[in-house]
């Protein structure tokens, strides 16, 4: 009875495609067929380098041999060679394998189809299918092809490389070899001392700058807009315009700018400073004034944003609500207090959390403004107002310590994610995403 | 009564003195750019804001002057800057498409993955993209910096979903009704609806990848290579006293194209700003 189904099956598990010739759809059958025979020829000479190459990271150093009189140069194993390529053809492998059991389920699902008396689909069928029922999935394949390669298997490997010594000066291919450690590097981080005071300094730094930032750029962009949308106030819509330059020029240049600005020799700040009796301040040079104007420039860069946010609340807010406390004879400032501020404050908490964790990657404002500069003697490759991902920067492009750079940005994910994803939950988009429609 | 009246003035008075003091600071750095590319001379230095005798030479010399290949960082910015746009808004209009309209088995993992994705800094992933470019060649290309432009933005094409997740279904139920396959309806009807969010999202990565140092400084290590980004960068680091009013007429020629579009995308921007807060 169930006679097809199983042959069909079985046949397709030998080999893909083999079902599908079996259940007489001859195109499909045979171009599975095709893949089986590349995919199997390609893997099997493959594979198994690469999965030695992931487990061992190479074994033969390049070094030099006698040959006769002669020293020669012998290219051995390139350890991160050998990790990227075993990534890559384990992800190949990957989706060969689903490909497999799908055709296998595909067999089986045409061979109890014909079992019960019906005939299997013809290819035209197959891709009106495809093109019909499975159209989703068919626009994503070009999105999530790019996404596999250039995030995804980026990310693993950054992940792997934090359990790897993979570092300048030791261990640094093609000439020295690169080796798996498991936590080490984590452990030397946290408490090897050279390492650890430096992470935690940075660390410290970096949560304070992102609460300081947050709440400069939010309670001034509140202040701002409060000030734009009271009673009396004219030509609200040029204010506003203003006020959002800033916003519109783009950060690198006017990061770069302010750097000029500040600078202590030369910089126009210092100069009007000059005009009003008070001497030049040491703005990007001193570590304690350094921090400060990286505060003031984040919040000339910041307050915008949150500006614009907050109008756009304002507006929301029902004026029924001021007409009756009105009525019962409330001040401006107790409006202020009972309706106004709760309302702003409700609405936009889950942004403030994403500044948040924007402001702990904030890259720009620190690399572009100070360079994490003035330099700290016993830190390790960081500066005064160096962030994590600077640091995490500086260590890959300058100092090659892959490995520490690595587990600094597991770090930092580990964070950040537990950050946002927490806020996502909270939030109504999350829990009502189907409801919205 | 007269005194709330005059409580009122004063508090108007005191509003209108922070508004010009925020609106003053918020313009300076802008203008002292924009003056200083004007002042003859090449410090940092001047003893009035607004230059006594202004001159254009600096541009002139931005495009003439042999040790900066300004022109050349304007093209090479303009190319990559353009086809990123063109490959990202392709690929982020199909895939948030696709993850809007349909309800199919692995979707809400799908969008889970895609947000702790998002998460993860992208300096992280830089590493590994830096040791993948320099094994396969391709450090140093514009093609390796088009391609991490355009397949980030697809983690980043939210707001387009959220865009489409708000055009009623009724219409493609309608169209299917009708007989219209899902190309055609996507073409046909979403397209064209869509035209504000294309606009939208084809411009934002356009200012992004003009504006981008991070990875373009990271991939990009010949001068004849560079964006203006990194050209910048580099005449800020290396030569900061001695050429600042040419990298003023630079900022200039910088800031100025993304200042347009932004006067153009300004309620588009607002609003996806707000989508979030209101969404809260």
């Amino acid at each position: 009875m169930r006679r097809h189904q199983k042959t069909a099956t079985i046949l397709s598990v030998l080999a893909m495609g083999l079902g599908q010739l079996y259940n007489r759809q001859f195109i499909k059958g045979i171009l599975l067929l095709c893949v089986e025979i590349m995919g199997g020829y390609y893997f099997l000479q493959r594979l198994p380098h690469a999965v030695w190459g992931l487990v061992t990271l190479g074994d033969t150093p390049t070094k030099l041999v006698k040959v006769g009189k002669r020293y020669k140069n012998v290219v051995g194993d390139h350890s991160v060679n050998l990790l990227i390529g075993g990534l890559v053809i384990l992800i190949l492998f990957g989706l060969f394998v689903t490909l497999y059991v799908m055709s296998v389920k595909d067999a089986n699902r045409t061979g109890k189809l014909r079992d019960e008396g019906k005939s299997p689909a013809s290819f035209k069928e197959t891709v009106h299918f495809v093109t019909d029922k499975r159209f989703p999935q068919l626009l994503l394949t070009l999105p999530a092809i790019s996404v596999l390669f250039l995030t995804i298997m980026p990310i693993l490997m950054a992940i792997l490389l934090a359990f790897t010594n993979y570092s300048a000066p030791e261990h640094i291919p093609p000439a020295k070899l690169v080796d798996w450690v498991g936590f080490q590097t984590f452990i030397d981080l946290l408490q090897l001392k050279t390492w650890s005071h430096t992470f935690y300094g940075v660390f410290i730094w970096t949560v304070i700058w992102a609460v300081i930032a947050t709440v400069t750029t939010y309670f001034g962009g509140l202040l701002v807009a409060l000030l734009i949308d009271q009673k009396g106030i004219r030509f609200k819509g040029m204010w506003r315009s203003i006020f959002i330059i800033p916003y519109a020029i783009p950060q690198l240049i006017s990061l770069l700018v302010m750097r000029n600005l500040f600078n202590g020799q030369f910089g126009p700040i210092n100069q009007y400073l000059g005009y009003f009796g008070i001497g030049k301040l040491p703005w990007l040079t001193d570590p304690f004034w350094a921090k400060v104007t990286v505060i003031i420039v984040n919040m000339w860069v910041g307050i915008p944003v949150s500006m614009v946010l907050i109008l756009g609340v304002l507006t929301a807010i029902p004026k029924d609500m001021y007409e009756a406390a009105e009525v019962d004879g409330a001040s401006a400032f107790q409006k202020l207090r009972v309706i106004t501020l709760p309302f702003v404050f409700f609405a936009t908490t889950p942004i403030l959390i994403t500044q948040f964790a924007g402001n702990i990657n904030n890259f720009n404002v620190i690399f572009l403004l100070t360079n994490g500069d003035p330099v700290k003697g016993d830190y390790q490759y960081a500066g005064s107002t160096d962030l994590l991902v600077t640091w995490l920067y500086k260590l890959t492009l300058n100092n090659n310590k892959y490995n520490f750079a690595s587990a600094i940005g597991i770090i930092i994910f580990v964070i950040v994610a537990s950050l946002s994803i927490w806020s996502y939950r909270r939030s109504k988009s999350y829990k009502e995403e189907d409801m919205i429609q | 009564m007269s005194s709330m009246k005059s409580r009122n003035i004063f508090r108007l008075s005191v509003s209108y003195v922070l508004l010009t003091l925020i609106a003053i600071c918020a313009i300076y750095p802008a203008a002292w750019v924009l003056f200083s590319s004007l002042r003859p001379g090449s410090s940092l230095m001047s003893e009035t804001l607004i230059p006594r005798n202004p001159t254009l030479i600096h541009f002139k010399e931005l495009f003439t002057s042999p040790s900066f290949q300004f022109g050349r960082w304007y093209w090479n910015t303009l190319k990559i800057a353009t086809l990123s746009m063109l490959l990202s808004t392709l690929l982020t209009t199909l895939s948030m498409y696709a993850l809007s309209r349909f309800r199919f088995r692995g979707r809400k993992t799908l969008l889970t993955t895609m947000l702790v994705l998002g998460m993860f800094p992208g300096f992280m992933s830089m590493v590994a993209i830096y040791i993948l470019l320099l094994q396969l060649d391709l450090l140093d290309t514009h093609a390796a910096l088009i391609l991490v432009y355009s397949s980030g933005s697809v983690l980043g094409g939210f707001i387009v979903k959220g865009f489409y997740d708000t055009i009623p279904r009724s219409l493609d139920e309608a169209a299917r009704i009708d007989g219209a396959s899902h190309l055609t309806i996507f073409w046909r009807i979403m397209l064209p609806l869509s035209r504000p969010m294309l606009t939208y999202i084809g411009l934002t990565t356009f200012t992004g990848a003009w504006v981008d140092f991070i990875f373009a400084r990271l991939v990009l290590r010949s001068k004849e290579n560079w964006t203006l980004a990194v050209g910048m960068w580099d005449m800020v680091a290396t030569f900061q006293n001695s050429n600042f009013t040419m990298f003023a007429a630079g900022s200039v020629l910088i800031a100025v194209p993304i200042m347009i579009l932004f006067a153009f995308l300004q309620k588009f921007l607002v609003q996806g700003l707000t989508a979030g807060a209101s969404k809260g």
